[in-house]
């Protein structure tokens, strides 16, 4: 077997979901030969203690994400909309529970 | 030769970086950063990991001899954490642009850094408990810190980390305790071992305010909350206590209580010493990086028989499909 230059195999994000019904969320990254692996090392690293009842893995590299300098108009038509909000509608005084 | 240092528009993106620091903005890795921000922390960072990864070493010397079933149980528990606490390190790292294929090579080169502390010997099994009840008990005052640390992949591995090490602790402090209160030669071992990693526990906090270099600014940039200085006496306001409970003396005759600050003041540090073992000259550096490189060699058909056998699913599957 030749020696190999790179010890450390591809990048996968790491998403864990504790119990409760609550939804995944970034635990981290491991490396490894593939999703197999990815999850085995996943549950290694960040389910030592049952902080997760299931893991996705994700390379690393297939993540899209938006990025800082977008940010403003990027999220502008969400920003706008103040309407959206329970806080933007009037209740008469006296009225305490809907 | 020099370009210019600072264009308006990157005086402009500091002065933004520094007000987000100041509103006590957690910073992203894909966020503007300064280059020496991102300097400082991958330093910072990789040393972080590497003493993890390090810190199995003299406690790894330990498991097979562990005096229980229960006590091995919990060493062979506590060295895996490290091991994960060293991953979850690298990954942070590793989002500010470095490989940790990188980090790795410079630790088994030799030229990266880790906390002094492991090149010092276990040579009883009471050191085991010296490590877990004031390495830990220093590195808890530490990463609780760090856990508030500006940059925000290096805080959320600390949270994980904190969590994980007050086992570290408790599992130390108790076996000081039950030496402690067993026979003469059993107490005696536990305060041997106390004398011997008082001192060095102390210089894990790094060199006086006054003599540390990078300081200044890990603290502006919120990378650091408190200073070497206030951290060490945390710890050793927390730890006297602790040592009087199970009748261990500190090995410290300026050991004083304070009344006006409420510190206790401890005698000056042999800053001699530290500064010989960080350049490389103590007790076990060369066999920290010898045990580290061979168990690095040792793996090697691992990574080959995981990579290959990920290329024979990969090719069967291809085949299926076809």
């Amino acid at each position: 077997m030749s020696q190999m230059t790179d010890s450390q195999w591809p990048l996968w994000e790491v998403f864990t979901q504790p119990g409760g019904g609550r939804p995944h969320e970034h635990a981290g990254s491991v490396h490894a030969v593939d999703a197999e692996h990815a999850l085995q090392n996943a549950r290694d690293v960040y389910g030592r203690r049952g902080e997760a009842v299931n893991i996705w893995v994700v390379p690393s590299a297939a993540i899209c994400a938006s990025t800082p300098e977008d940010m403003g108009p990027f999220f502008d038509p969400g920003n706008e909309k103040a309407y959206r909000h329970p806080q933007f509608y009037k209740v008469p005084q006296g009225v305490r529970v809907f | 030769m020099t370009p210019p240092l600072s264009t308006a528009d990157d005086a402009t993106r500091q002065a933004e970086f520094e007000a987000r620091i100041a509103r006590g903005e957690s910073i992203e890795p894909k966020d503007w950063m300064p280059e020496k921000y991102r300097r400082q922390l991958v330093r910072m960072m990789s040393q972080h990991a590497h003493s993890e990864i390090v810190g199995m070493l003299p406690e790894g010397n330990w498991i097979t001899r562990a005096p229980s079933l229960r006590r091995k149980m919990s060493l062979l528990a506590k060295v895996q954490d490290e091991a994960g606490h060293g991953l979850y390190i690298y990954c942070g790292t590793e989002t500010l642009g470095v490989d940790r294929q990188e980090l790795v090579d410079q630790l088994l080169a030799g030229t990266a850094k880790y906390s002094s502390i492991f090149n010092y010997p276990t040579l009883t099994w009471a050191d085991i408990g010296a490590i877990g009840w004031l390495v830990d008990g220093a590195a808890i005052v530490n990463q609780t810190m760090l856990a508030k640390a500006s940059y925000g992949p290096y805080a959320r591995a600390m949270v994980r980390i904190c969590k994980e090490e007050n086992f570290h602790k408790r599992q130390g402090y108790e076996i000081m305790v039950t030496l402690a209160r067993g026979t003469p030669a059993q107490k005696a071992m536990a305060q041997d071992a106390l004398d011997r990693w008082w001192w060095p526990s102390l210089m894990m906090f790094g060199p006086h305010d006054k003599d540390s270099p990078n300081s200044d600014e890990l603290l502006k940039w919120g990378v650091k909350k408190k200073s070497n200085d206030e951290l060490r006496q945390r710890f050793v306001n927390l730890t006297i206590a602790q040592a009087k409970a199970i009748d261990l003396t500190i090995p410290d005759p300026e050991l004083r209580y304070d009344e006006a600050s409420g510190n206790w003041i401890f005698g000056a540090i042999d800053w001699d010493e530290f500064w010989r073992v960080v350049k490389g000259d103590g007790p076990c550096n060369r066999e920290r990086l010898a045990a580290r490189r061979k168990a690095h060699a040792d793996g090697e058909w691992v990574r080959a028989a995981a990579t290959a056998y990920a290329a024979k699913r990969a090719a069967r599957d291809a085949g299926a499909a076809a």
